[in-house]
């Protein structure tokens, strides 16, 4: 078990970019009023058919060659059905999957969000020529919305051919998604959730 | 708030300072299996601690990055420091405090810390 919703993130993601994928969005709802947490994660890599769909619950499946057991995917179900929530996948092969795991926010045994900045920094500044797209979103129960948006391909316009793994940028990076991931975490009216 | 506008005073600094080095493979590279096993070991906060270091001294010459599984998932987290000219080397069961002694003594002093490595049988193919 992963102890923080942010590792299973990093997790699939990671899934995502061996399945080949150049570009990954990472979206993530916390609806107050409907008290349920929602992660969503794309990718356009090789997809799966429907057969290995079927397997990819199973913790005794894998591609890999190195180990027989891939416990990513069981992982993050097993963390989502804790909580009262589920997951899907959806996926066609040849054009992407995508992941959607449902929490319910109150429940005591959901696992907390944890540190989505930092396995947001280490996906971007470890595979630069992926496009991330990073979508944080909070609804509260008088009705307000709260966003977050963070798109990599406008970074690297910005930085033309300085690399993301750039010292200065890669630190300025992560103090900008610490203190926009914070600020819109804080209406749900927790420092973190 | 920080605003994504401040990258390119970023870029403009650093830009001067890329033209003055050689691109191609000067660079020390410090790899953390980032796989199932290795996130669920603890390799999160250890590639975290390494790109702090890196980024504290403002070390262009170093890449921290990271791979999947390498199929021995009882030593993770697990960190393979390749230094150009040099034998690959393996630390095992790595965590932040570690790290910091790998950064401040192999990767700043050129010397191997001893006591984290693999045991010599499980070495890689390639190290040896």
């Amino acid at each position: 078990m992963l102890p923080e919703l942010s590792l299973h993130i990093l997790d699939i993601a990671e899934n995502a970019l061996r399945a080949g994928a150049s570009s990954v969005g990472i979206d993530i709802l916390a609806d107050i009023a409907e008290d349920l947490l929602t992660i969503v994660i794309t990718d356009d890599g090789c997809g799966m058919d429907e057969e290995t769909l079927h397997q990819v619950a199973d913790p005794f499946y894998t591609t890999r060659t190195t180990r027989k057991i891939g416990l990513g995917v069981p992982f993050f179900k097993q963390a989502a059905e804790l909580s009262g929530g589920q997951l899907s996948i959806l996926s066609d092969k040849g054009s992407g999957t995508k992941v959607t795991a449902t929490f319910v926010l109150s429940s005591i045994d959901r696992m907390p969000l944890g540190d989505v900045a930092s396995t947001m920094h280490i996906l971007i500044t470890t595979h630069e020529e992926t496009d991330f797209s990073f979508l944080l979103t909070v609804r509260d129960d008088a009705g307000g919305k709260y966003v977050f948006e963070m798109r990599t391909e406008e970074m690297r316009t910005l930085l033309e051919e300085v690399p993301f793994h750039t010292p200065e940028v890669s630190a300025y990076i992560r103090e900008y998604l610490t203190e926009h991931i914070k600020d819109v975490l804080q209406h749900t009216g927790k420092d973190t959730i | 708030m920080k605003s994504l506008e401040e990258l390119k005073a970023i870029r403009e600094r650093v830009q001067g300072q890329m033209n003055l080095r050689d691109e191609s493979g000067t660079d020390t590279r410090v790899v953390i299996g980032m796989a199932t096993c290795g996130i669920a070991a603890g390799a999160r906060p250890v590639l975290n601690k390494f790109s702090d270091l890196v980024q504290e001294k403002n070390l262009t010459d170093i890449i921290v990055t990271q791979t999947g599984c390498a199929g021995m998932c009882r030593y993770e987290p697990i960190v393979d420091v390749f230094v150009p000219g040099e034998p690959q080397v393996t630390y095992i069961h790595m965590d932040p405090e570690k790290a910091e002694r790998v950064f401040n003594e192999h990767l700043l002093h050129g010397k191997v810390v001893e006591e984290y490595l693999i045991p010599e049988k499980m070495q890689p193919v390639s190290a040896k």
